[in-house]
C-alpha cells in the first residue's frame, strides 16, 4: 500500500514539474494532458485506498516513508496517515481537482499563462494532498505553507492587473497572521511534548492539560488551550474566520477555476480539516472548543449577510463561501467533528458547481462578473442553469439534496451541545439558513431570470459553454444531489470516524442526534416537523422571489430606507477600512514617528532605514579593505598570524 | 620493499600525465578533443584505481609518508568527480575562446595530483609538496590566459601571497620539526603528547600552520586572494579552484591539525574560532555589495568556509564528518553555480555580472530552475543539500556547547540569503537584457542539470553520503 | 661558540625581513620573487640547524625539496611576470589595483 500512497502525492508533483518546467517543449495540449493524467492516476489511486479503507476495511495505516532528519530526540519524517478522514479527504481533493482540470481547459483557452497555469494547479493539488495525508506536525506545516504559496501564486495570476496584485499581497499579509499563531502552536506543542508525531502528541493530550503557562503575567494558562487556540489561528488564516477573512473575497481576482480549487473547495478547508484532525486535543480544551464555536459562528452568520448586497457574481459565491466555512468551523466548536467534515464534503461538490458554473457565465458574457448586466440567461445556457440551480438548491438545503443533510445534521448537532456559546451559534446558524436562501436565490434570479439586462454585443455571441466546461459542471452535479443521502449514516452516527477522531463522551452531540435517526428518508421528512431550517429557508427563496423577480424596485428602495445598515454592509463591517487605515495606518505612524525622531537623534536614519540597507552600507565600507594592493594583503596576513601567536602566548 | 599499491592511483594518473603531455605535443589545433578525451580517460583510470585498490583500514608505504585510508578513498573519489566536471564545462568555453589548449587539462591534472598527494599524505613533507604542486599548477592555470591583464594581475597576487603561506605553513613544519625530530605524522602525535610536547616553540609552529591552513581554506583575513582570483581567472579556472582544492584544503586541515596536532584541539581551537566568526561576517557582509558573480561567490565561499571550520572547532568525530559533508555537497554547489557562468558565457560576452542572470526565467525556464537550486541551495534552504550541511555543523557546535557560536552562524546564514535570493529575484522577476538563446551544447547541459537535480536529490536523501562521511572518519 | 640557537634567531631575522619586504616594497616585483626566495632560504636555515642538533638527516632531505620546489616557484612566477609586463607594460606593485573590492 505505501507505494499506493507515495504515488498519489507524486503523480501530481511529477506532472506539475513537467508542464512548468518544461511547458515550453510539450505545448499546450502537453500541459494539460500530463497534468490531467497525473490527477486522475493520483485519483484513481485514491479510490483504491478509499475502498481499501472502507470496503475492505483495512487497518489505519500510520507510517514513516522516509525520515529525513533527526535533531536531539525530534525527529522530522515523512509520514503518512491513512485512515477513513484522509481516504475521504483525499478523494474529495482529487474528485474536485480533477473536475477543475478538465474546466481549465476551457476557461483559459486564450491565455498566455496556459502552461503555468496547469503547473500551479497540479502542483497545488499535491500540496494539498501532502497536508492531509501528513503523520506529522512538519509536513503538515510544509503542505499548509505550500498551499499558501501556490494560492498566492494563483490569486496574483494575472499580475499585470493592479487589484490582483493588491489582492495577493492582502492575502499573503492576512495569512501570515494566522501562519503565525499555527507556528506558534507547534511550537508550543514540540516544546511539551518534544514531538512531532501525531500519535505520540495525541496521546500526551491529557497531560498537556495539567501543565500551565503563562502568558500574561500573573495569569495560568494549561498548555493545551494555548496550543489549541494557537492553531485555531492559523485555521482562521487559511480557512478565512472572522476577523481574518477579508483575503478570501478579494482573491477573486484570481481565475475562477482557481476560485473553484482553492477558494471553495480545498484550500480553505484545510484549516477545518486540521482542527478537525487535532480533535484528540481539541476535545480536553472546554476554553478552545469555545472559541471555536463562536468564531464560526459569527463567521456564519455576518459573512452571509455581506453576500445579499454584492453585485460580482463571484464575490456573491465567495462570500457565500465564508458563510458555509463558519458552518463548518460551528460544527467543530460544537464537537461534531464529523458533521463539519461532512458539510465539508457536500460542500465542496457544490461549492465548486456554484463557482464553476459562474466561470461559465463569466466566459459567455465575455469576463462581465457584473450581475445587474445579466440576466434571462436560463434559455441561452440551459445545462450551465440546470447545474447552478443544482447547486443553488444544495447549498440552501432543499430537501434531499446533499446540502440539506450535512447542514441539517450540523444545526441539530449545535442544538443539542452544551459548549458555552452554543445557545449563540445555533441562533446564528439558524437564521444563517434564511440568509444563504436569500443570497443564493438572488444569485440565480438575477443572471438566470428575469429581464435581459445585456448589451446587445453581449447578446449577439452569446451560447452555451463548449464541452469541456460543462461536462464538469454535471460531473459535480450528480454528487451535489446523491452524496448525502448515502452518506449521511455511515458519516455521521456510524463508525466511520472512530478511527481518526475522538469525541469525549459529554461532548458526543452527534450520537444525541443519530439516536432519533431512522435512515434518510426518515430524516428529510422529520426535517419538515421538527426543524425550522426549511421553513426558513423557503422564507428566504419567497423573499428572494418577491424582491428580485416580482418587485425589482422593492430593493433599492429598502437599502435606502435602511441606509445606515446598507452602508454597514456594503463596507462589509469596516473591517477592510479597520485594517487599512487604524491597522496599517498606526503602522506607518510608528514608522513616521520613529523616522522623525530618529532623524533629529543619534541614531541618525540606521534603524529607521531598516536593518537592510544598513548591513548593506556596512558592507561596502567593509569591502573597501579589499584595496587592490598586493601590500596591504600581505600586510593582513602579517597581522593576522601576529595576532595568532600573540593569542596563543599570552593564553599561556 | 616499498609496498606501491596504495599509491596505485596516484602512479597511474602521473604516468597518464606524461602520456597526455606527450600526445598533446604531437597534435595540430584542430585534434585537441584528442587531449580532452584523453584527460577525461586519465581520470576514469585513475578513479578506476582508486576504487580497485579501495582500503577500509589504513595502509602506510614509503617509510610511513603515504597513508591510503576509507577517507582518503573517498575524497579522492569527489575530487576525480569535480575535475571531471569542470573538464566538461570548460571544454566549450575554452574552445569559443582559442583557449582549448592541452596545457588546461595537463595542468588540471597535475593539481589533481596534489590534491591526491595531500589527501594522502602521512607526513608533513609528503604535504608540502602535494600542496605546492597543487598550488604551482593553480598560478599557472590562473595566467593560462596569456592575453588578459587581469588574469595576469590575479595570478602574480595569487602567486605572491600563495608563497608566503607556504613559507609561512614550511616554518611552522621546521619548528615542529626542531621540537618533536620527526616529520611522519603518527609519530609527531605521539611526541606531542607527552607531559611537556606542547611548548612555546610548538605553540608558535601551531599558529604558523594554522595559517597555511587559513590561507588555503581562504579564511578571513587570510581571504584576500579568494576574490581578485576568482574574478581575474578564467572562468573554467575560478570553476577549478572553487571546487577540487577545497577537498585539499579539507584533508589539509584534517591531516595536520586533527591527526597530527589533535592533543592541541584546544589551542587551535580558539585560532579556528576567529578565524570562522570573521569568514562568516565578511564574507556575508561584503558579498551583499556585489555586482560580479564571481566575485560575490568568492564571498559565498568565504563564508562556507568559516560554516567547514565550524565542525572543526567542534572537533568530535561526528563534528568532522559534518565538516566533510559540507565540503562535500560545497563542492558540488560549487560546481554547478560556475557552471552555469560558463553555461550562459559566448563569444565575446562573459555571463559574469549580477545583471546577465535577469530574466534567464524566460530564457530558459529549467536552467532558471536549476540556478534557483543551486543559490537555495548554498543559501541553507530546505530541503537542499546545502541546508543539511549546516544544520549538521551548527548541530555539532550545539553538542559541544557552542550554542553562542550556533546562533550566531544561523544569523549570518540569514545575512547570507539575501544575495542568493536576490539572483533569483532577477531570474524571475525581471525582464531579460538579452535574448540570445543559450549556445551550450547538450552534454553539458545534460551534466549540469544532473549537478544541479543532485543537490535536490541529496538534500531529500542525504542517507547514503552521511554515513560515507559517517564511516570513513 | 655559535649554538643551534644563533641560526634559528638568524633564520627568524631572514623570515621577516623577506615577509617585511613582501610589503614594505611597492616598486618592483621582481622584488617581491627575491624576497620569496629569502623567506624559503630562511626555512631551510631552520630545518638544517633542526637535523643538526637531532643529528637526523630528514631536515636536509627537506630542505633538498624545498629547493626544488622554489627553483620551480621562481620558474612559474617569472613566467607570470613575463605575462603580466606583456599585458600591462609595467611591473609596478603599486598599479595592480584593477581588482578589488
Amino acid at each position: 500500500m505505501e507505494s499506493i500512497y507515495l504515488g498519489i502525492v507524486i503523480a501530481p508533483l511529477a506532472a506539475a514539474i513537467v508542464a512548468g518546467l518544461f511547458g515550453r517543449t510539450i505545448g499546450r495540449a502537453g500541459a494539460h494532458w500530463v497534468t490531467i493524467v497525473g490527477v486522475a492516476i493520483s485519483f484513481a489511486l485514491s479510490l483504491v485506498v478509499l475502498k481499501d479503507i472502507v470496503i475492505d476495511g483495512a487497518a489505519v495505516f500510520n507510517g514513516t516513508v522516509y525520515q529525513w532528519a533527526v535533531i536531539g530526540d525530534i525527529r522530522m519524517e515523512i509520514g503518512f496517515l491513512v485512515d477513513h478522514l484522509t481516504a475521504l479527504m483525499i478523494t474529495v481533493v482529487n474528485f474536485v481537482s480533477l473536475a477543475v482540470h478538465v474546466y481549465t481547459i476551457g476557461y483559459m483557452r486564450d491565455d498566455p499563462g496556459y502552461q503555468r497555469f496547469f503547473s500551479y494547479i497540479s502542483l497545488f493539488t499535491f500540496a494539498m494532498l501532502m497536508l492531509v495525508m501528513s503523520n506529522n506536525f512538519l509536513q503538515l506545516f510544509f503542505g499548509w505553507e505550500a498551499v499558501g504559496v501556490v494560492s498566492y501564486l494563483l490569486i496574483g495570476f494575472w499580475f499585470k492587473r493592479p487589484t490582483a496584485i493588491f489582492a495577493n499581497l492582502k492575502a499573503f499579509l492576512v495569512n501570515r497572521v494566522g501562519d503565525f499563531g499555527f507556528l506558534l502552536g507547534i511550537a508550543a506543542i514540540v516544546l511539551h511534548t518534544g514531538s512531532l508525531d501525531y500519535a505520540t502528541v495525541f496521546g500526551r493530550a491529557e497531560l498537556l492539560d495539567a501543565e500551565s503557562i503563562e502568558v500574561l503575567a500573573g495569569r495560568q494558562w494549561s498548555v493545551l488551550t494555548v496550543a489549541c487556540i494557537c492553531l485555531f489561528i492559523g485555521a482562521m488564516g487559511k480557512s478565512a474566520q472572522v476577523p481574518l477573512h477579508v483575503w478570501l473575497p478579494d482573491s477573486m481576482e484570481g481565475p475562477t477555476p482557481i476560485s473553484a480549487l482553492i477558494h471553495a473547495a480545498t484550500m480553505v478547508t484545510a484549516g477545518i480539516f486540521m482542527v478537525a484532525r487535532m480533535s484528540p486535543l481539541f476535545e480536553y480544551s472546554e476554553a478552545a472548543l469555545s472559541v471555536v464555536l463562536i468564531i464560526g459562528a459569527t463567521t456564519a452568520f455576518l459573512t452571509g449577510l455581506l453576500g445579499i448586497v454584492q453585485n460580482d457574481i463571484k464575490r456573491v459565491v465567495a462570500y457565500s463561501t465564508l458563510s458555509q466555512l463558519g458552518y463548518m468551523t460551528v460544527a467543530l466548536g460544537a464537537s461534531a467533528y464529523a458533521a463539519g467534515i461532512f458539510h465539508l464534503m457536500t460542500h465542496a461538490f457544490f461549492k465548486a458547481l456554484l463557482f464553476l458554473a459562474a466561470g461559465s457565465v463569466i466566459i459567455a458574457l465575455h469576463h462581465e462578473q457584473d450581475m445587474r448586466r445579466m440576466g434571462g440567461l436560463r434559455k441561452y445556457m440551459p445545462i450551465t442553469y440546470w447545474t447552478a440551480l443544482i447547486g443553488t438548491l444544495a447549498l440552501v438545503g432543499f430537501p434531499g439534496m446533499s446540502g440539506f443533510f450535512s447542514k441539517d445534521a450540523l444545526i441539530e448537532a449545535v442544538h443539542a451541545s452544551t459548549t458555552f456559546g452554543a445557545g449563540f451559534a445555533y441562533w446564528c446558524v439558524l437564521l444563517g439558513v434564511f440568509v444563504t436562501a436569500l443570497y443564493s436565490f438572488r444569485l440565480l434570479f438575477l443572471v438566470f431570470h428575469g429581464e435581459e439586462r445585456l448589451d446587445s454585443e453581449a447578446r449577439a455571441h452569446l451560447h452555451e459553454s463548449p464541452a469541456v466546461v460543462w461536462a464538469p459542471l454535471v460531473a459535480l452535479a450528480v454528487p451535489s444531489v446523491f452524496i448525502g443521502w448515502f452518506t449521511i449514516e455511515p458519516l455521521l452516527f456510524g463508525e466511520f470516524f472512530a478511527d481518526s477522531m475522538l469525541v469525549l463522551e459529554e461532548h458526543d452531540v452527534l450520537h444525541e442526534v443519530g439516536e432519533e435517526f431512522e435512515g434518510s428518508a426518515a430524516f428529510v421528512l422529520h426535517a419538515f416537523t421538527a426543524s425550522a431550517a426549511i421553513w426558513l429557508a423557503l422564507a428566504g427563496a419567497i423573499v428572494a422571489w418577491v424582491l428580485y423577480l416580482l418587485r425589482p424596485e422593492l430593493p433599492g428602495r429598502i437599502a435606502r430606507r435602511f441606509a445606515p445598515a446598507h452602508r454597514l454592509l456594503v463596507n462589509k463591517y469596516y473591517f477592510d477600512w479597520f485594517n487599512e487605515n487604524v491597522l496599517a495606518g498606526a503602522t506607518r505612524g510608528l514608522g513616521r514617528l520613529l523616522w522623525s525622531v530618529g532623524d533629529r537623534t543619534v541614531i541618525d536614519g540606521a534603524i529607521v532605514n531598516g536593518s537592510a540597507r544598513g548591513v548593506a552600507a556596512l558592507s561596502a565600507i567593509v569591502r573597501r579593505v579589499q584595496s587592490g594592493y598586493l601590500y596591504h594583503y600581505a600586510f593582513a596576513m602579517v597581522i593576522g598570524l601576529a595576532a595568532l601567536i600573540g593569542w596563543l602566548i599570552l593564553r599561556g | 620493499m616499498i609496498d606501491y599499491y596504495p599509491a596505485a592511483a596516484e602512479i597511474f594518473l602521473a604516468t597518464a600525465i606524461c602520456v597526455v603531455l606527450l600526445v598533446d605535443v604531437f597534435l595540430r589545433d584542430e585534434q585537441r578533443m584528442i587531449t580532452y578525451w584523453l584527460s577525461l580517460a586519465a581520470l576514469l583510470g585513475t578513479a578506476a584505481c582508486s576504487a580497485l585498490f579501495f582500503v577500509d583500514e589504513p595502509v602506510t608505504t614509503f617509510f610511513g609518508s603515504f597513508v591510503a585510508d576509507a577517507a582518503s578513498g573517498v575524497l579522492k573519489l569527489v575530487a576525480y568527480v569535480a575535475v571531471a566536471l569542470v573538464f566538461v564545462y570548460s571544454r566549450d568555453y575554452l574552445a569559443r575562446r582559442n583557449l582549448f589548449k592541452g596545457e588546461f587539462f595537463i595542468l588540471g591534472l597535475f593539481g589533481l595530483l596534489g590534491i591526491m598527494v595531500m589527501v594522502s599524505a602521512h607526513s608533513l613533507l609528503t604535504i608540502y609538496l602535494g600542496l605546492e604542486l597543487l598550488s604551482l599548477s593553480l598560478y599557472a592555470l590562473v595566467a593560462f590566459n596569456r592575453e588578459s591583464a587581469t588574469a595576469a594581475e590575479s595570478a602574480m597576487k595569487f602567486f605572491v601571497l600563495g608563497a608566503i603561506a607556504s613559507g609561512t605553513l614550511l616554518y611552522g613544519i621546521s619548528l615542529l620539526y626542531g621540537v618533536t625530530g620527526t616529520l611522519e605524522i603518527g609519530t609527531l602525535a605521539e611526541r606531542l603528547s607527552g607531559p611537556d610536547g606542547m611548548g612555546i616553540p610548538a605553540l608558535v609552529g601551531l599558529a604558523f600552520i594554522v595559517v597555511g591552513v587559513a590561507f588555503k581554506f581562504g579564511a578571513v583575513p587570510f581571504h584576500m586572494w579568494v576574490p581578485d582570483v576568482y574574478q581575474g581567472a578564467p572562468t573554467p579556472v575560478t570553476l577549478y579552484i572553487g571546487s577540487a582544492p577545497k577537498i585539499a584544503a579539507f584533508a589539509l586541515a584534517w591531516r595536520v591539525l586533527v591527526e597530527g596536532l589533535g592533543d592541541a584541539h584546544a589551542s587551535w581551537q580558539g585560532m579556528l574560532i576567529v578565524l570562522s566568526i570573521l569568514s562568516l561576517a565578511i564574507g556575508n557582509i561584503v558579498a551583499i555589495a556585489q555586482t560580479n558573480l564571481k566575485r560575490m561567490l568568492a564571498y559565498s565561499t568565504i563564508s562556507h568556509v568559516g560554516f567547514i571550520l565550524m565542525g572543526f572547532i567542534a572537533g568530535s568525530d561526528d563534528a568532522l564528518s559534518a565538516a566533510l559533508f559540507y565540503t562535500v555537497s560545497y563542492v558540488i554547489m560549487a560546481a554547478a553555480a560556475f557552471g552555469m557562468i560558463l553555461l550562459l558565457s559566448r563569444e565575446g560576452f562573459e555571463a559574469e555580472q549580477l545583471e546577465d542572470f535577469k530574466g534567464l526565467n524566460a530564457r530558459s525556464p529549467w536552467f532558471a530552475f536549476v540556478m534557483l537550486m543551486i543559490m537555495f541551495s548554498m543559501a541553507g534552504v530546505p530541503p537542499f543539500i546545502g541546508f543539511y550541511a549546516k544544520l549538521l555543523v551548527l548541530g555539532s557546535l550545539i553538542d559541544a556547547g557552542l550554542v553562542w557560536f550556533a546562533v550566531l552562524g544561523v544569523l549570518m546564514a540569514v545575512v547570507g540569503a539575501f544575495y542568493y535570493l536576490r539572483v533569483v529575484w532577477y531570474m524571475y522577476f525581471d525582464d531579460p537584457l538579452d535574448e540570445a538563446p543559450i549556445a551550450a551544447p547538450g552534454g553539458m547541459r545534460v551534466v549540469l542539470s544532473v549537478n544541479g537535480l543532485g543537490l535536490l536529490v541529496l538534500g531529500v536523501f542525504p542517507g547514503y553520503l552521511l554515513e560515507l562521511c559517517m564511516r570513513v572518519l | 661558540m655559535v649554538t643551534v640557537a644563533h641560526y634559528l634567531v638568524l633564520a627568524a631575522v631572514l623570515f621577516s625581513v623577506s615577509v617585511a619586504g613582501i610589503f614594505i616594497n611597492r616598486r618592483n616585483v621582481i622584488v617581491l620573487l627575491m624576497c620569496i626566495e629569502l623567506m624559503l632560504l630562511a626555512v631551510n636555515f631552520n630545518f638544517i640547524a633542526f637535523s643538526r642538533l637531532l643529528g637526523d638527516t630528514l631536515g636536509q632531505v627537506f630542505v633538498f625539496f624545498i629547493l626544488t620546489v622554489a627553483a620551480a616557484e621562481a620558474a612559474i612566477g617569472l613566467a607570470i611576470l613575463v605575462v603580466l609586463f606583456r599585458n600591462t607594460r609595467s611591473i609596478n606593485v603599486d598599479e595592480m589595483d584593477t581588482l578589488k573590492g
